[in-house]
């Protein structure tokens, strides 16, 4: 332990923020984090002791140290080797079991610190974190505002993001507050956290993602509820409107990005990031998979497609041609994503009026069967019966 | 017209794809391109290029084959650690503004050719290597099961190596990392030649991995000589044993995995893209069921080293053999069980986490009854610190803070904290060097007067592993530090000052390390010059326990005149102790193998393969290909692959040594 607190002392004077942070989660991190060496230090300063002392005492000048040349077996000592290892990683691994559990980045914060529970009628501050080329991009859905690269918090509140990205993986992570994880396309991630700190602090990309992943750090400011008031009020205030159109030139490659601020964001936009279907007429993806699991669309599915142009102008480009592959393309929408909340909710139908190949999916009537059609459709495309 | 012409001949290569744009390139072209004509020059003055072709090149003789994936293994070290040199200095000056002097092209290069030369090229050679040259030795076979396999094999990790190599000077390496994760090895992301390149490198190499790893299961199951039952196995042949295992099961998954990701490239599949349904995280999960494994498929071969090493310089049995053996086995079944630990931030449930956790926790108790049987071996021993010795020492203190820093990493509450920090750097380099590179020297210094039949010069020696540990301190113990202050990995440029001081140690380190790997390669030379000084005339300069030391240092073309006959686990020692007498009379012909071009002529027509497949040179990706199957199918017609050595010879070599006992007795 002394080793331990030796290092800690020396990292204290630098910035060593993995062992200090300000927030609840991260704390708990570094507590699990010191309490696993702690364990495992029992048993490797033994083993390094034992080391040193043995190369010492046994070598080969020392004529005094006994020498068994035959002595290879000890049902004890085969115990103890076993067994002491074996104790500590089953302390280990309850600490492991309980810790990840707690600790989940996908559960919801349930204390503000070690001593204050969470008040009964918080709600917490939600984000949507688009991990973009070469910069992030945070939407706060309950203001109606954005930002690139820079993100604020009240202190004490709980923090609920929700991350995804929109070309190759990364990681988003700020040290200070909690651990991080990965930001990646066509999926979505969660973290809740919680500041308990005012400060300034830095957030980043933990993933390579390319050329810019340098410079793709944000600041992260925990702000006490006047000042985080203020720093809204003052988006609010500011220009820039973030729709689909600038969302698409925004998330065009770009590296050392400063701070830009949105005072109004259409608020699906963040859903069809998520989806991989802001550029209008591309197919969501939850609509996709939805049409897929009710059946897919059948052979028409393969006309249903439209030329992939509108990308990452300078990181595409001429890349999306492949060697023997078709030219790229994405799968054209049936509707758009209000048409699809609104079948959701039962107030659309759309009608199949105007396509000339039997469709099938959801929402669409079964196409008239007969055996041709049942050979040229569903034996070569979709086996499975729909349920519909 | 002129254009589609050139277009069909060079496909999308063009004079813009050499680099003359960057000079540390076409300066490290001159260096090398001057070095190669010396080189070669060098071999046609001595006129060696027969020699070498007969007895080398084409030679299906275990010994030969393990010593050049030593020698492939150590060229390619340089051009590794040239990489992390390069890194290192740029990551100690871009500060304060300063982008330092490797822009992104170049810097994501050499971190990507970093990470894939020192695995498959460096690591995998080198323990390929030992495990060819001991292995048929220590269980007392002629050779391994299918030698011209195994001189096929080598030659395609040669030319994997050689693919890899030319991307620096034509095209480029891939920018994505040494695991190439998509959607960034997409073409839509890296449309150019560089994860092309990673592709075929890799598979021409996977190929030979996964044959040769065939060939030594097949020679460890079958050739033992009689009376060796597995429970007598010399230790490493067990790890061998057990490496290979793994590599026959892990291998395929990386070439199916590149496979797909090939399919995406070349045409238009979705595997792993986001959109049509593709999902990137198939990728990440296949290849790192292959990637777990292969580190097991390093270090286990490793342990093996360290305890014969152990055991040979203590003078003593190796304490717990049996616990050993089980605990090599269980560590193989369970590398299998823990590869999401490398993505516990990709969003597992707790649930999963903790399982991939708590078995990867697990796999340290074998480990640790590992460590501790080499505890008491050294008990009541009688310590001989010689170089090897040396090496197992420093690799038991080193290698255990590695293994406390993985064992914290599997926590994944402290992976989320650390996951892709510079403590996850300075942790796989704990362990691959102080594991798996500490290991390599412990072996290349305790076999190699078995290979040349003279000792390595100990000053040199001990000087290369002072600076070797040492350095390895220095390069690695700031990186733990930096990776708790929250830095994480290939970061180009930093924004904060303060760091700077840690990385300049850092950067020291890694020149002592290149001390360290300076003094290596005069150690040779000197022991080369030296040699008659060295010599081991007793071919048991160590007073060994395996079979391999009861032979003349190096070894007979045919390793036994006659096979040994096993009643105990350490073969030779036990063979001195009843004292052995070594039959001078009644030699027989021996039955070995006819040296074969063939694999090294595939080898080359691979190279042609992968480069017409990499630049888009469909006549030459379909002349290699088609020459590769039908040089294949001509050498199953080849019947004269066999020879008989004449007793006369055997008995002539057999006399030649009985005269050189004589002289060292």
């Amino acid at each position: 332990m002394g080793a331990l607190a030796a290092l800690s002392l020396s990292l204290g004077g630098c910035n060593a923020v993995v062992l200090f942070p300000s927030g609840d989660v991260a704390e708990r991190q570094r507590d699990l984090l010191i309490q696993s060496t702690g364990l495992m230090l029992l048993i490797i300063l033994p083993v390094m002791a034992l080391t040193a002392f043995f190369a010492w005492h046994y070598r080969q000048a020392n004529k005094a140290a006994r020498y068994e040349p035959d002595w290879d077996h000890s049902t004890q000592l085969e115990l103890v080797i076993w067994g002491a290892p074996l104790l500590i990683i089953i302390c280990l691994g309850a600490l492991t079991w309980v810790g990840t559990h707690l600790l989940d980045p996908y559960r919801p914060i349930d204390r503000v610190d070690s001593t204050r529970a969470i008040a009964a009628n918080t709600k917490p501050l939600e984000v949507e974190v688009v991990a973009l080329d070469w910069k992030w991009l945070f939407i706060y859905p309950q203001y109606g505002v954005a930002t690139v690269n820079e993100l604020a918090a009240p202190v004490d509140r709980p923090i609920t993001f929700k991350i995804t990205a929109s070309s190759v993986m990364n990681s988003f992570y700020i040290p200070a507050l909690a651990g991080q994880i990965y930001a990646m396309p066509g999926m979505e991630t969660k973290l809740h956290a919680v500041i308990n700190k005012p400060g300034s602090y830095t957030g980043f990309s933990a993933n390579y993602s390319g050329a810019g992943f340098s410079g793709m750090h944000f600041t992260f400011l925990g702000l006490d509820d006047a000042a985080f008031g203020k720093w809204v009020g003052d988006i609010r205030k500011g220009a820039g409107t973030l729709g689909r159109a600038e969302y698409l030139e925004l998330e065009k490659p770009s590296q050392n990005v400063p701070v830009r601020t949105f005072s109004s964001v259409d608020s699906a936009l963040y859903k069809a990031i998520l989806n991989m279907c802001v550029q209008p007429g591309k197919m969501c993806i939850d609509e996709m998979s939805s049409i897929d699991a009710k059946g897919g669309l059948g052979l028409a599915g393969v006309y249903n497609v439209l030329p992939l142009e509108y990308d990452k102008y300078v990181r595409r480009g001429l890349g999306t041609v492949t060697a023997f592959g078709p030219k790229s393309t994405a799968v054209a929408s049936l509707c758009t994503i209000e048409e699809s909340d609104a079948g959701a909710s039962g107030a659309f139908r759309p009608t199949p009026a105007g396509i000339s190949l039997p469709v099938k999916g959801r929402g669409l009537a079964r196409p008239p069967y007969s055996p041709a059609g049942l050979l040229r459709f569903d034996l070569l495309t979709s086996t499975r019966p729909s349920k519909s | 017209m002129q254009s589609s012409i050139a277009k069909f001949i060079f496909g999308r290569l063009t004079l813009d794809s050499l680099p003359f744009d960057v000079p540390i390139l076409v300066v490290t072209f001159i260096v090398v391109a001057l070095g190669a004509i010396a080189v070669l020059g060098v071999i046609t003055y001595f006129r060696l290029w027969g020699y070498l072709w007969r007895e080398w090149f084409t030679s299906v003789d275990h010994k030969r084959i393990g010593v050049m994936y030593m020698v492939l293994g150590i060229i390619m070290l340089l051009r590794g650690f040239a990489d992390a040199v390069m890194m290192r200095s740029q990551q100690a000056i871009a500060f304060n503004g300063s982008e330092g002097y490797l822009p992104p092209h170049h810097y994501d290069q050499v971190f990507t050719a970093h990470g894939v030369i020192m695995i498959f090229f460096v690591a995998m050679p080198l323990v390929t290597g030992l495990m060819n040259f001991v292995v048929p030795l220590q269980i007392g076979a002629r050779d391994v099961s299918f030698p011209f396999l195994n001189n096929f094999s080598f030659w395609m990790t040669v030319a994997g190596a050689i693919i890899v190599m030319i991307s620096l000077f034509v095209g480029e390496f891939a920018r994505t990392g040494w695991l190439a994760y998509p959607p960034l090895s997409e073409t839509a992301y890296s449309p150019d030649v560089g994860v092309d390149y990673y592709i075929w490198g890799l598979q021409v190499a996977g190929i030979g991995t996964l044959l040769s790893g065939v060939n030594l299961i097949c020679t460890i199951i079958k050739m033992r000589a009689p009376g060796m039952t597995l429970m007598k196995m010399p230790v490493f042949t067990w790890t061998a044993l057990c490496t290979n295992v793994l590599i026959v099961a892990a291998f395929p998954v990386l070439t199916a995995v590149l496979a797909l990701l090939a399919l995406d490239r070349y045409v238009g599949t979705n595997f792993f893209t986001n959109d049509f349904g593709g999902n990137p995280m198939m990728y990440v999960n296949l290849i790192w069921i292959w990637g777990h494994p292969e580190v097991y498929i390093l270090i286990l071969p490793v342990f093996g080293i360290f305890s014969e090493v152990t055991s040979t310089f203590s003078g003593k049995k190796l304490f717990g053999y049996t616990s050993m053996v089980y605990a090599t086995v269980v560590i193989t079944i369970l590398s299998y069980l823990v590869w999401l630990h490398h993505f516990f931030t990709m969003g597992s449930g707790a649930s999963v986490n903790s399982f991939f956790g708590i078995t990867t926790m697990v796999i340290s108790i074998p480990t640790g009854a590992k460590m501790f049987n080499w505890l008491f071996t050294m008990y009541r021993g009688r310590i001989r610190f010689e170089l090897p010795m040396m090496w197992t020492v420093a690799f038991m203190l080193t290698f255990v803070i590695g293994g406390m820093s993985g064992v914290l990493l599997a926590v994944p509450p402290a992976d989320f904290v650390l996951h892709n920090s510079l403590f996850l750097v300075a942790h796989f380099h704990n362990v691959i060097i102080g594991g798996v590179l500490f290991g390599l020297f412990a072996g290349i210094s305790f076999w190699f007067p078995k290979a040349f039949g003279f000792r390595l010069d100990p000053f040199w020696g001990k000087a290369s592993f002072w600076f070797w540990v040492v350095g390895f301190y220095f390069a690695f113990m700031p990186l733990y530090a930096l990776g708790l202050m929250g830095v994480t990995r290939r970061l180009r440029v930093f924004d904060d000052p303060s760091l700077q001081v840690w990385f300049l140690v850092a950067a020291f380190g890694a020149f002592l390390i290149a001390l360290g790997i300076l003094c290596f390669l005069i150690q040779i030379g000197v022991s080369i010059l030296r040699r008659d000084q060295l010599r081991d005339l007793t071919g048991d300069p160590w007073h060994g326990r395996t079979l391999e030391w009861s032979t003349s240092s190096p070894p007979p073309a045919y390793n036994f005149a006659f096979t040994p006959v096993i009643h105990d686990s350490d073969a030779w020692w036990d063979m001195k102790e009843r004292g052995y007498v070594r039959p001078l009379a009644g030699f027989k012909p021996i039955h070995m193998p006819k040296n074969t071009g063939t694999g090294m002529i595939l080898g080359g027509l691979s190279i042609a393969f992968a480069f017409g497949m990499i630049w888009y040179m469909w006549w030459m990706a379909a002349f290699g290909f088609l020459g590769m199957l039908a040089v294949a199918i001509g050498h199953t017609f080849d019947y004269h692959r066999d020879f008989d050595i004449p007793a006369d010879e055997v008995s002539r070599v057999e006399a030649e040594r009985t005269r050189t006992l004589a002289a060292g007795a």
